[in-house]
């Protein structure tokens, strides 16, 4: 029975722990897509970035927590998340919104979006530095061990763990209510159905626009701190995040948010579990083994330094099976 | 009779080509008015000039007195000037009815603000925007296909929902873009009885493209005619249908 725990916590919760960070990260690029109709690949260091001011923030204040129970880094996030949509916003009416009344072909505003996203990196590391952060200032990361009757080794889950799987549940019920019962998530979906349309209905699309960029930032704040929390921060730290972040929209069908929650799941289980040592599942066995056949230590399908292979490989698998995506992707 | 639209003096070109050369014309209030003229003499630029789509080069579009050249599609909707589109604009994954309810009156629950802090009266504006919209449906014949996607309606039926779309507002001016294109001839004739009442009724004015000249006969009064980008002439069918000119720019030189 140990080993079905050490699955459950190498598989299960670290899975579940890179789906709701790849889930919030491509719910993000998806909604952008589906509105303003380009990959943003800056992303990424939108997810960074919101992580870097939430840091900034907990080191200013480090006990501000203290009084609610709660890491200060989670009690600082709404600011995070604030700071971080204006300053999406601001880079939308800087950079993007220029090209779009001039018209451009989608292709400019992807390499425009690579030029911000070297831009962030660039003013994130000159003021965050190279090295890694963590974010509990002046206090510990509290590991929760269950202890299951009967069998020695414990589940473990860690503080930023659990609230991480508590935001990505309300994020999404939020984001279904929000699309499908108000009217302004109605005129989202309506705005990516046809954009002329929307205007001649009286939608007011700039509203539209600013609101999408509040919400994938917002997003990709909370994505942002809490893998930083779980984990460190890092400068690149969401630069590693970009392609399987990207990997999972499109495996999810561009365009559909809850296609991106799915393929966010997808691609970090089928990660984790192409990482994860088989062996130690068929140890129990090992006596009945015939003499030839030696359990080797380590029996993962790749080695953790290519793990980065596999949301591709994923990818081109589904869309040879569905060309559109898990869910067919294009409109909200 | 005063002009609702007025526009003066209107440039446009794309690249080297100007299809609008200094166009000035008014829509009277009340009025259907019918335009008409080749293909390639500007019309569709210019309704898309008046409807707030494309911005001139130079020049002036005034609602009621009031200038609104800058203003984009959207504000122009609320000032109570909508469009439909030559091809049928629908939102393809929205239902009939869902289509007709992202027009509402007000648009109280686009506001950030309302949508948090006055849930009640967002409820109320929507179960009002609904009961509207079954009425509308009623209206144009299309309560049976209410919770049909519109991408699934037949070409005339989402001819019909752009017509209810502009029902689902108190518009004063409606632009027509070749409404009666690709409908047959029975829908053909709910929709001109519809844009009748509508006139009648509720007092809309009316400005119409249209290459079918059977309905311009039958809806228009004044007819203007475009040709290169300029107003050639303005009168009643019959005025128009006795120009050799007209008849010359419209069906080429060898019907004059």
């Amino acid at each position: 029975m140990n080993e079905l725990i050490y699955f459950f916590n190498y598989v299960v919760v670290a899975g579940s722990v890179t789906g709701c960070i790849y889930a919030m990260g491509a719910v993000g690029v998806t909604l952008i897509y589906s509105i303003l109709r380009f990959a943003h690949f800056a992303h990424a260091d939108m997810m960074t970035l919101g992580a870097f001011v939430v840091l900034l923030l907990t080191m200013l204040f480090p006990h501000a927590g203290d009084a609610l129970g709660l890491p200060t880094a989670i009690v600082m996030l709404p600011i995070g998340m604030v700071f971080t949509s204006l300053v999406a916003v601001g880079i939308d009416r800087a950079f993007y919104q220029p090209l779009r009344t001039h018209k451009v072909k989608p292709i400019v505003m992807v390499i425009a979006s690579l030029g911000v996203t070297l831009m962030l990196q660039g003013l994130i590391r000159l003021f965050a530095g190279t090295g890694a952060q963590s974010l509990y200032v002046d206090a510990r990361k509290e590991i929760f061990r269950l202890e299951v009757p009967g069998i020695t080794r414990p589940i473990i889950l860690t503080e930023p763990q659990v609230i991480l799987f508590v935001v990505t549940i309300a994020a999404v019920v939020g984001l279904h209510l929000f699309l499908t019962r108000s009217r302004l998530g109605k005129a989202m979906r309506a705005m990516s159905d046809n954009p002329d349309l929307a205007r001649a209905s009286g939608i007011n699309t700039r509203l539209i626009i600013t609101l999408t960029w509040v919400i994938a930032g917002s997003l990709a704040t909370l994505a942002g701190t809490l893998l930083s929390l779980d984990v460190a921060f890092k400068p690149d730290l969401s630069f590693f995040l970009l392609l399987p972040i990207f990997a999972a929209a499109i495996v999810g069908g561009v365009g559909h948010p809850f296609g991106a929650i799915a393929g966010g799941f997808l691609v970090g289980f089928a990660e984790t579990l192409a990482v994860f040592n088989w062996s130690v599942l068929l140890r129990p066995i090992r006596d009945s083994l015939p003499d030839w056949l030696a359990l080797p230590a380590n029996l993962a399908l790749v080695g953790t330094e290519y793990k980065i292979v596999v949301p591709f490989f994923i990818l081109i698998a589904v869309l040879i099976w569905r060309p559109t995506g898990i869910f067919k992707g294009k409109v909200i | 009779m005063s002009p609702i639209i007025d526009v003066r003096h209107i440039r446009k070109s794309f690249g080297g080509l100007t299809v609008i050369d200094d166009c000035s014309l008014q829509v009277a209030q009340g009025s259907i008015t019918g335009m008409i003229g080749p293909n390639g003499a500007g019309k569709s630029t210019l309704f898309n000039i008046i409807a707030g789509s494309l911005m001139p080069d130079s020049g002036e579009v005034l609602l009621d007195g009031k200038p609104i050249t800058d203003l984009p599609a959207n504000r122009r909707f609320h000032q109570g000037l909508l469009r439909t589109f030559q091809i049928a604009h629908e939102f393809s994954h929205l239902t009939a009815l869902e289509n007709l309810m992202m027009v509402p009156p007000a648009q109280e629950g686009e506001n950030l603000f309302s949508t948090w802090f006055k849930p009640g009266e967002v409820r109320r504006q929507e179960a009002e925007t609904r009961r509207r919209a079954l009425e509308v449906l009623d209206f144009i014949g299309l309560a049976h296909v209410r919770n049909e996607l519109a991408g699934n309606l037949s070409g005339g039926q989402k001819k019909l929902l752009e017509l209810g779309r502009t029902m689902m507002t108190d518009a004063r001016v409606v632009l027509l873009d070749e409404i009666a294109a690709g409908v047959n001839r029975t829908l053909l004739g709910d929709l001109i009885g519809n844009i009748e009442r509508l006139n009648r009724e509720l007092d809309y004015t009316f400005l119409v493209i249209e290459h079918d000249m059977d309905m311009i006969a039958r809806l228009c009064d004044p007819v203007i005619v475009l040709a290169q980008g300029q107003v050639m002439m303005q009168g009643s069918i019959e005025e128009i249908q006795n120009t050799p000119a007209v008849i010359e720019a419209y069906f080429g030189a060898e019907t004059a």
